[in-house]
């Protein structure tokens, strides 16, 4: 434990001090800032006069007030901090010498891995906290409303998704830099990665369902249709930014009562959905994308335990 | 410590890469207090032994103990009593001299208060007092060697392991490089394997020599004996490097 602790330590210091986080801070901070100020403007006109919603806080996150919505440009841009954090956290070491320095140290060769994991998580909680801190400051200042304890909870639960996410692609940095010497070939790996699985995936899902279950013009039955989205939805599952999106939009809008955009409702549940149009408990929103949590939580420790067990198993000589 | 007590040694060790034998059946024992200098080509099996007898490397076959361990299923107590500087040693250039003997101290499970003192006398050592709040970005080769050997006497070792600690320096640094080694050793006591391709340094110094080639150890003893065994000439006509020679000519 106390490795583990001496090279967490050294690490988080080391990230707090570098240009790279202080840049990559900034730039967050400022966008997030510039889009919930937008945010915020947009919610104050259309609601003047009006009667306020429930959760107008939470609409900060989610109503789009410049090009996306908060929410979104995490799921976009979040994973790219994980990446920033973790692309050289092994191999820069590694070219430096001072790899075979920390292996011949009495810890245990797995502190390092676990050190520098962890620092980097606890780098990306701070960040999204002080981040989701400023916004909520700021969404206060414009809207003059304060959030209830419902959706202070609403935004911690969607803190700690958004920090498995991003922890995610920590721990895809932290393995190329694991396999590969060279930081530009990790660097290029893991953000190639990235682009593949966020932007490709869900492309890619389109095309596949259409060729898989493709829908005519004129003659498509309701099965087809159905089948269609079915398949569209679950190849496009493959992607942690489909899996992140579904799970926060939920989180966030206590309105929204499902991950799917198609439904299929009988005339009596129509008439009850149209009767009873109340927000979710925050407990039933969990139980709705309790499988997406689980799903990335799931990859978030996968990742590491490759990365782990690729680090404990190399030979030193390669150090 | 007593003069005769075997702080290393090794049984028949072997280390295999796919085909290459990199290290061939080594026996030795070095005994406590002793510098013993290991000599032998580039690619003869030196890091390898090194790496084996710290548990960084597991061996094919036979068996090590360091300190009284075995550095394959114990090597945290083997690294807690032993001081490595490898070959290629780095440092965390941001950071001062200073800071990278903290960091070290604090993998070491030092506490606080004697780490303070501890790097201060280290520093004092190896004749760096002066530049503990420098960059080490900023240091030449011979005082990284020097921050090296601080780096290594730290953790107050039993044993200290150099890989070719005077690699690449001019001969003002790498004398006072093996000047220091020497004090050590007869200071405090501390026994010293080093590698060097050096070899009139390794003669001054040197209680013992090993000399490895192609993995195999064909000579272990002091420099006399094995001149008077290979070259059947006294002290003083003849220098190692003719000795090594010998040897390689043969092997």
């Amino acid at each position: 434990m106390r490795g583990v602790y001496t090279v967490f330590r050294k690490e988080l210091a080391d990230h707090f001090s570098s240009y790279r986080f202080l840049i990559l801070f900034a730039l967050i901070t400022m966008v997030s800032l510039i889009m919930v100020y937008m945010a915020g403007m947009g919610l104050r006109e259309a609601l003047e006069g009006a009667v306020k919603p429930k959760f107008v806080f939470l609409m900060l996150f989610t109503s789009t007030g410049a090009l996306f919505s908060l929410s979104q440009f995490v799921a976009f841009f979040g994973p790219l901090i994980g990446l920033v954090i973790g692309f050289d956290a092994i191999n820069r070491e590694r070219s430096t010498g001072t790899l075979s320095k920390l292996v011949s140290q009495p810890i245990y060769r797995d502190a390092i891995i676990n050190g520098k994991f962890l620092a980097g998580v606890a780098t990306i909680a701070i960040m999204l906290t002080s981040i989701a801190l400023m916004i909520s400051g700021l969404g206060i200042l414009i809207l003059g409303v304060v959030p209830g304890i419902d959706e202070i909870l609403r935004v911690v639960f969607y803190l700690l998704i958004s920090l498995f996410y991003i922890s995610f692609w920590l721990g895809v940095a932290i393995l190329f830099s694991v396999l590969f010497r060279s930081i530009a070939t990790s660097a290029l790996a893991s953000v190639a990665l990235w682009i593949f699985f966020s932007f490709f995936v869900t492309l890619g899902a389109n095309v596949l369902a259409n060729a898989l279950v493709p829908m005519e013009k004129d003659a498509t039955t309701v099965e087809q249709v159905i089948k269609h989205v079915r398949t569209q939805k679950a190849l496009s599952l493959l992607s942690p930014m489909v899996l992140y999106t579904d799970s926060t939009s939920v989180i966030i809008d206590p309105m929204k009562k499902s991950t799917r955009s198609l439904m299929l409702v009988g005339p009596l549940e129509e008439l009850s959905l149209s009767r009873f149009q109340n927000p979710l408990p925050l407990s039933q929103s969990l139980l709705v994308v309790f499988p997406y949590i689980a799903v990335l939580v799931a990859i978030t420790l996968v990742c590491f335990g490759i990365t782990y067990a690729v680090f404990m198993l190399q030979e030193i000589r390669a150090l | 410590m007593a003069e005769d007590k075997i702080i290393l040694e090794t049984q028949n060790l072997t280390k295999r890469y796919g085909q290459i034998l990199a290290v061939d059946g080594l026996s030795l024992q070095v005994q406590a207090g002793e510098i013993f200098g290991f000599l032998g080509p580039n690619g003869a099996g030196k890091t390898t032994t090194i790496l084996m007898l710290l548990g960084l490397t597991q061996p094919t076959g036979g068996r090590v103990r360091v300190c009284g361990f075995d550095p394959t299923r114990e090597a945290i107590q083997v690294k807690r009593r032993v001081g490595y500087l490898p070959e290629h040693l780095g440092f965390y250039e941001d950071m001062t001299a200073r800071e990278n003997l903290r960091y070290v101290s604090r993998l070491n499970g030092i506490p606080e208060e004697t780490a303070g003192p501890r790097i201060e006398e280290a520093l004092q050592t190896v004749g760096l007092p002066d530049d503990g709040d420098r960059r080490v970005g900023e240091f030449s080769r011979g005082m990284r060697q020097r921050l090296g050997i601080a780096e290594v006497l730290i953790k107050d070792p039993q044993l200290v392991i150099l890989d070719e600690p005077t690699l690449g320096l001019d001969p003002d640094a790498s004398n006072r490089i093996i000047g220091l080694i020497e004090e050590l050793s007869r200071a405090k006591g501390i026994t010293v394997l080093f590698s060097s391709h050096h070899l009139h340094q390794v003669q001054k110094i040197s209680d013992r020599i090993g000399i490895m080639i192609r993995g195999r150890m064909v000579a272990v003893g002091t420099i006399d004996q094995l001149a008077q065994e290979k070259l059947g000439i006294g002290k003083e006509t003849y220098t190692l490097e003719e000795l090594y020679l010998k040897y390689f000519q043969e092997a």
